[in-house]
């Protein structure tokens, strides 16, 4: 590992200037995914900006109904939180189905949304690797993706996005608090995130030296009756071959409005926009269920190896929704 | 070091040491660490305090995991420069003692290990799931995320999946934690 100077951030506007000082230095938060690329050499920051003592691991009601969640809050902190469990009850479900215990207590909010890629691709340094170096060639579209995109992929990548919390936070339309050198912003998920395209180096829209602060929960009283489902190749700590966050506003049988977003399919938390437009107004009903999977899926491109996915999100996804239909 | 500590030298091509102290099983250690030094090799290292285990230094198989202000962490994944004003908690501050904790009893009892590379992590580790369950924590398998855990076996096979065990001796790891869970 390359050797880097260490320095610790109180507040959000000491840690923007400290990394605006050195172009090569990054932000630190509880370490589980940079410190391991460090390690394999996939990244080699000259400093680390240590941001885990910056005033934000508080979770604080807003005006409008909402929770603001400091970026700073351990993964552990936000799943255990008694309003996140009863107001939004499939961001604590994603957390949980993240990572393992030790990984969440070290996890920060902030941290989980940047954290980058597992395509093994993008780990090994001795392969090419278009998002770890622009240019050198997608090894996997020809190679290992059983379990990368189906969907919103490009010819020079096609990886996606780790996360289980981003996925909840997507299907929320969670705003994202940034400081950066330009001043603060807000930014609204899913936009946080961007597709490969050909620069699929850059994983988010944030520009370099941008902090995350916090993110903001929007008042969404129908997400008490929601639920985030995860499949993957074992029964715990593994990430995503697939999932489905979803919240349901049913009325006399007739789905009211919905919140729908996958992980697992793409280089971003997909939110399912076209399958929410299909169900809103429609019988609550498997069928109907079905249908909006289609209408979304109606867009997946799998690749020669992971055409599974596509079945395999549809019947997740209806299986979610008529779970949640048939909750009291 | 204080809140803003700060090691001056940007754009290091040579290491960078910052001077520290260490609080571990209650014990304080002055030390002068390598910035790229993980609480792993700290502990193992400079400190002589080998219960944690080195296994994959990825994160993915909890030998390493101790408990960091009665958090349990992986300490293969931990830069020890970011502790200085924590307490540590290592498998071998765990016995009040000559007295072993309840959960090293328990593990002996029912014979929850074959090789015991990954017992010093599964131990922290339990002490660790067992304080998070109390707080009423849920788990993805809790059957209601709003009321009180009870560790059934599956919830302590889900709360303690951050700790893999090659000898394959899961149904007594599973057996002594909930004898002390219970």
């Amino acid at each position: 590992m390359r050797p880097f100077a260490y320095r610790r951030a109180t507040d959000a506007r000491a840690a923007v200037a400290a990394l605006s000082e050195q172009p090569n230095a990054m932000y630190l938060g509880g370490g589980t995914n940079l410190v391991d690329l460090m390690r394999l050499g996939v990244v080699a920051p000259e400093a680390l900006v240590d941001v885990t003592r910056v005033a934000s691991d508080t979770v604080e009601e807003t005006a409008g109904g909402g929770l603001l969640i400091g970026a700073g809050v351990r993964n552990s902190d936000l799943a255990a939180h008694p309003a996140v469990r009863r107001r939004y009850p499939m961001l604590a479900q994603a957390v949980l189905s993240g990572a393992s215990g030790q990984i969440r207590n070290m996890a920060t909010v902030g941290g989980n949304l940047l954290q980058r890629t597992r395509c093994s691709y993008f780990q090994d340094v001795s392969k090419p690797c278009n998002k770890r170096q622009p240019g050198s060639g997608c090894p996997a579209v020809e190679g290992d993706h059983r379990n990368l995109a189906i969907i919103g992929h490009s010819a020079a990548c096609v990886a996606t996005h780790p996360s289980d919390m981003a996925v909840a936070l997507a299907a929320l339309g969670t705003s994202v608090h940034v400081d950066g050198r330009r001043g603060v912003r807000q930014v609204t998920m899913p936009g946080l995130h961007r597709l490969p395209g050909d620069e699929p180096d850059r994983d988010t829209v944030l520009d370099p030296g941008d902090l995350i602060t916090a993110v903001e929960l929007p008042a969404l009283p129908f997400a008490a009756r929601s639920r985030y489902r995860k499949v993957r190749d074992r029964a715990s700590f593994a990430f995503a071959v697939v999932s489905v966050a979803a919240a349901l506003d049913v009325a006399g049988g007739v789905v009211r409005d919905c919140r729908i977003a996958f992980g697992g399919l793409a280089h971003v938390p997909w939110r399912a926009r076209l399958a929410e437009e299909a169900l809103r107004g429609s019988p609550a009903t498997a069928a109907e269920f079905a249908r909006a999977a289609d209408a979304e899926l109606a867009r997946a491109r799998p690749l020669p190896g992971n055409g599974f996915k596509v079945p395999l999100t549809r019947n997740v996804l209806v299986r979610t929704l008529t779970e949640l239909a048939e909750t009291p | 070091m204080n809140g803003e500590a700060d090691t001056t030298r940007w754009g290091a091509s040579t290491p960078v040491t910052v001077d520290l102290r260490l609080s571990v099983n209650r014990d304080e250690y002055p030390i002068t660490v390598d910035t790229r030094e993980t609480l792993l090799d700290t502990l193992r290292e400079r400190l002589d305090l080998t219960g944690a285990k080195k296994g994959c230094d990825h994160g993915q198989c909890g030998a390493c995991t101790v408990l960091v202000d009665g958090r349990r962490v992986k300490s293969c994944l931990t830069l020890t420069v970011t502790l200085d004003d924590r307490e540590i908690t290592t498998v071998e501050g765990l016995a009040d003692g000559d007295t072993p904790h309840p959960l090293q009893t328990a593990f002996v009892d029912h014979d929850a290990f074959q090789c015991g590379y990954c017992t010093p992590g599964q131990l922290c580790s339990a002490v660790g799931m067992l304080a998070e369950a109390a707080a009423g924590w849920p788990s993805v398998v809790t059957p209601d995320m709003n009321g009180a855990p009870r560790l059934d076996d599956d919830e302590i096979r889900e709360r303690m999946s951050g700790n893999l065990c090659r000898c394959g001796a899961y149904v007594n790891i599973v057996a002594a934690i909930g004898e002390v869970a219970r």
